[in-house]
């Protein structure tokens, strides 16, 4: 397995019914059909997922595809019907209850779509609560606790309790608490679904902040295809249970996998998810400085539009590899790309 | 669906004419002694059950031996150990402390003075919600010490404030074994569901036995009275914990201690709360019954004025239960209510400061307990200062009886005549292999096969164990107390959904009524109305009225909103859409409030033995005056069995009503 893999799935099954194990291991390659045949509730059907050290990972899917149980398997909340999971290249369902305690202790992190603060602790108590159950002292986890609700924007907030908080202060609180213990995995169920629009946009962004801070490996849930497209470094679709395509926000816009994908990708603003150098004339010649070949076609538009010739594209390295002409960013701009 | 369901209804008319032609006629068609035995169950054919249970009980008080111990020592030794912290609490709060025994003995520090308890509860009235309840918990307790009731009242507090943490303490464990455990959850749901409807007299016998007469006895019934709700409550509340609440505790890697302490039981503590205040209430209402049982206090106070026919000493006392019940539960329920937004650190302050309030109240119990001994008055609640309102009240009772008794025998007579002879007639004219019959088939139509044969066996232990001729006079006396209240209850309980000024008003009085202890509603129909089933009628109407109220209330005023301007936008009248729209979705609701309503009036009929009914609460009542165990046990699972058969077959219609709705 590779170095860089922090969490793999490997053909991860869960199905709700008496005696699925079983019916799992006669078929074990069962189609939906089967499945449902079979009197089966199929959350979860054959995962394979790779979760890259430091990336955003987003499993987005319609309510009721499985992403929440996916999740709740990778962490074992539910113990999957069938199937792999390798944490940091151990295999974590073959961890004792006592191992499986301390990974998440120490190791894990989670994010709640309904915050899941405790009512009764205020929200400095709520966010030290990871550490006092670690057995730290109240003094030390109290430190750490005043930390992170800084890092989040909540100072001054610390003895007011969960009930007297918005929506969205109240999920700051909720990232507050997952990020006290500094987990290496960080997972977040659809963590902004139940804010308005505005705070989840805010939320969205200060997450952003957050990650480039601390570099974290994160896995995302989100039914929200914009936020999806808005975070991720990858993407996993999920429909009825199955992931459908893995892919960065970029591919599944140029090269969507099927037409339920296709569906979704439809109404993304291109020129936000198109890099420079998926769209420009390799080996062409162009003006200008040189504009980044990973930069989105957003954010050259203009540049390329009101000097109304070819500009010039560079790599990384700063070498010449193309150059983009304005028509190429119009024909992005009004979507008429694929 | 219409079709199937027409004819169903139409057998079933059938089969109720059926029932009426064989109750009416039934005496004269069998009286030939070779069908006797279908009116009168052969006193032959009845199986000794109450006898081989009091013989066991025999053998576990005298005989049973664990080798080290014998059962009564081990009975004797829990009474020991639940006595001690009962014998200190009376002590500090009635009594005071003796050294010596009998007449010589000498009180050598006095029990908390009048003025520190109060001042106590004033400040525990603060602390739980305002000041405005601490002014009604405080005049209530100053009522109990102006009055003469402090002694009495006292020795109640101490029951219940022993009986309370075991109950909760025993409760919340068998409600989080409950919630850990599906298999002790089908253990203990059918244990806990006897326990609520076996009428509390019956256990009062066994326990009797074991424990010897006197307070502990009155305690352990208490607690095994007060403790199922808790579980229950317990059970509900752990399973209402938001998942995701569960699921963050797992994944902070809580241990499963960590996991009740700190996750489960605080974030479920509101819903905890309501069963402490449930504790309390039933606490007290049994404290109170089981004044017959040794128990003393207020309840001691009423049965005695009863029997002695002291009416104002019954009301007065009375009076005191309910101020005392009242006070009770607006604190507990203030105290489950209570929230705070803000916390701020604690500062750095004096003790005194911080903790002001407490500072307060023992700053006067120090100075009335040091003072004291120079003013009494400081002390107990001098005797001169007292009033009574007995007299009052025993005037009032007689003036009502010279000058209406002509009314009141006539309201009487009227009802007994046109309303309970009739009904108990119907049921006693009915042959008891058909009753059996229909049951099962009630129980089949509403709830499968199961509940079909649950009623059978059911009505058939009735029937052997030589019961049924009492059963139908409690089923009778039940449901005609029954039709009262809900032709009563569910009106007012329509209105107050309707007009919210009315509701408000309700409320409160129905809030009010439900904390009053049952003993309470005799004492004023046996004043009025003497003994006999009519007076019984009234009291358990008065009991078993507040559901049939509330759920009603509750039905009609949660119909969606959306149907209800649905109706209007259609152009409904008012009455178009009380009767169209929100009675038909309230019925379910109004079941369940007629469903609880039959319960609370089974466990009022009971407590009406007193006034001299003859049913199986009589029974229960005669075994428990001759110490009988058997028979007080078998016609306490008679009891439980009418009130279980009842309860499946409503709350199994209610069901059905809701699902043809689609509410669930």
């Amino acid at each position: 397995m590779a170095e860089n893999i922090k969490l793999a799935c490997r053909n991860v099954w869960k199905l709700y019914g008496p005696r699925a194990a079983e019916f799992l291991k006669a078929n074990p390659n069962a189609d939906l059909e089967q499945v449902r045949q079979a009197g089966f509730v199929p959350a979860v059907r054959g995962a394979n997922v790779d979760v890259r050290d430091g990336e955003i990972f987003v499993i987005m899917g319609l309510s009721g595809s499985g992403k929440s149980t996916l999740v709740r398997c990778m962490s074992r909340l539910i113990e999957p019907t069938a199937g792999a999971l390798f944490f940091e290249g151990h295999d974590l369902r073959k961890a004792s209850e006592k191992a499986l305690i301390d990974i998440r202790r120490h190791k894990m992190g989670m994010v709640f779509q309904h915050f899941a603060l405790l009512p009764h602790l205020t929200v400095l108590e709520n966010v030290a609560f990871p550490l006092t159950i670690q057995g730290q002292t109240k003094a030390k986890a109290a430190a750490r606790a005043a930390e992170v609700i800084e890092l989040v924007g909540l100072g001054g907030r610390e003895h007011y309790y969960p009930r007297a908080l918005s929506g969205g202060q109240q999920q700051r609180v909720g990232i507050a608490r997952s990020l006290a213990v500094e987990p290496e995995l960080w997972f977040l169920d659809e963590p902004f679904s139940a804010l308005d629009p505005l705070i989840r946009r805010e939320m969205q962004d200060e997450f952003l902040r957050l990650q480039a801070m601390l570099k974290k490996t994160i896995v995302f849930i989100t039914h929200d295809f914009d936020e999806a497209i808005r975070l991720a470094d990858r993407i996993a679709i999920m429909k009825d249970g199955a992931i459908i395509q893995v892919a960065t926000p970029e591919e599944l816009v140029m090269n969507p996998a099927s037409d339920y994908v296709e569906e979704f990708t439809r109404h993304v603003p291109r020129d936000k998810v198109i890099s420079v150098g998926a769209v420009m004339q390799k080996g062409a010649e162009g003006a200008g400085e040189g504009l980044r070949m990973e930069g989105k076609i957003a954010d050259i538009a203009e540049a390329v539009v009101s000097a109304n010739a070819p500009q010039m594209v560079v790599d990384s390295a700063g070498k010449p590899v193309g150059a983009i002409d304005p028509e190429t960013v119009i024909n992005v701009l009004i979507g008429r790309v694929r | 669906m219409e079709r199937m369901f027409k004819p169903s209804i139409l057998v079933f008319a059938a089969l109720f004419a059926a029932t009426w032609l064989l109750a009416k006629f039934g005496g004269a068609w069998f009286e030939s002694p070779a069908l006797a035995w279908l009116m009168e169950y052969p006193k032959s054919w009845v199986l000794p059950l109450k006898d081989y249970v009091s013989a066991a009980m025999k053998w576990l008080v005298e005989d049973a031996n664990f080798g080290l111990f014998t059962f009564t020592e081990f009975t004797r030794a829990i009474a020991w150990l639940i006595e001690q912290p009962y014998e200190f609490v009376r002590a500090v709060l009635a009594t005071g402390f003796m050294d010596g025994v009998g007449r010589r003995a000498e009180q050598i520090v006095p029990p908390l003075s009048w003025i520190a308890v109060t001042a106590a509860v004033v400040a525990l009235g603060h602390y739980a919600k305002s000041w405005g309840l601490a002014a009604i918990v405080g005049l209530a307790f100053l009522y109990l010490a102006v009055f003469g009731q402090w002694e009495s009242a006292m020795i109640t507090l101490a029951s219940v404030v022993i009986a309370v943490p075991f109950g909760v303490v025993g409760g919340l464990m068998l409600g989080l074994l409950t919630y850990r455990h599906k298999a002790f959850e089908a253990v203990l749901k059918p244990i806990l569901d006897l326990m609520q409807t076996i009428p509390v007299f019956a256990y009062l016998v066994p326990i009797l036995f074991m424990f010897g007469f006197g307070p502990v006895s009155a305690l352990v019934a208490t607690v095994i009275y007060a403790m199922p709700p808790m579980a229950r409550i317990t059970t509900l509340a752990l399973q209402n914990v938001d998942p995701e609440i569960v699921d963050f505790g797992k994944m902070t890697g809580c241990t499963q201690r960590q996991m009740t302490w700190k996750i489960l039981v605080p974030s479920a503590l509101s819903g905890l709360m309501v069963g402490v205040n449930q504790v309390i209430m039933l606490s007290l209402n049994m404290v109170i019954i089981a004044s017959m049982i040794g128990a003393g206090g207020l309840g001691f106070d009423v049965l005695s004025s009863l029997r002695r026919l002291n009416i104002g000493g019954g009301f007065e006392a009375g009076i005191a239960i309910v101020v005392l019940a009242i006070a009770l539960d607006r604190l507990s329920q203030a105290l489950a209510e209570r929230s705070t937004t803000y916390a701020p650190a604690p500062a750095k302050t004096g003790l005194f400061v911080r903790y002001k309030r407490s500072g307060v109240v023992a700053v006067i119990l120090i100075a009335t307990m040091a003072l004291g001994f120079f003013i009494p008055a400081l002390q107990t609640y001098p005797e001169g200062a007292e009033l009574s309102t007995g007299a009052f009240w025993t005037e009032s009772v007689k003036y009502l009886n010279i000058n209406y008794f002509d009314q009141f025998e006539a309201v009487k007579i009227f009802f007994l005549n046109n309303f309970l002879l009739p009904i108990k007639r119907f049921f006693l004219g009915i042959p008891w292999p058909w009753a059996i019959a229909m049951l099962t088939l009630i129980g089949w139509k509403f709830g499968g096969w199961k509940l079909g044969l649950m009623n059978l066996i059911m009505a058939t232990f009735i029937a052997a164990t030589g019961m049924w001729e009492k059963a139908m006079i409690t089923v009778y006396l039940c449901g005609a107390s029954v039709i009262i209240a809900s032709v009563i209850g569910i009106p007012i309980g329509i209105w107050a959904a309707l007009s919210p000024r009315a509701g408000r008003v309700i409320g409160v009085v129905i809030d009010t009524l439900q904390t009053l202890p049952s003993f309470v509603y005799l004492i004023p129909v046996v004043m009025l109305f003497r003994i006999g089933d009519f007076t019984a009628m009234i009291a358990i109407v008065a009991y078993a009225l507040v559901p049939a109220v509330r759920y009603a209330a509750h039905g009609v005023r949660h119909v969606s909103a959306e149907l209800i301007e649905a109706g209007v936008v259609s152009g409904c009248t008012k009455w178009q859409i009380l009767l169209k729209i929100r009675l038909p979705l309230a019925l379910p609701e109004i079941l369940l409030g007629i469903n609880q309503t039959i319960m609370l009036a089974l466990s009022m009929l009971v407590i009406t033995a007193l006034v001299g009914t003859r049913d199986l609460g009589q029974e229960v009542y005669i075994a428990l005056t001759k110490a009988d165990t058997g028979r007080g046990l078998v016609a306490g699972f008679a009891i439980a069995f009418i009130a279980i058969m009842a309860d499946r077959v409503i709350s199994a219609s209610a069901r059905k009503a809701k699902a043809r709705y689609g509410l669930d």
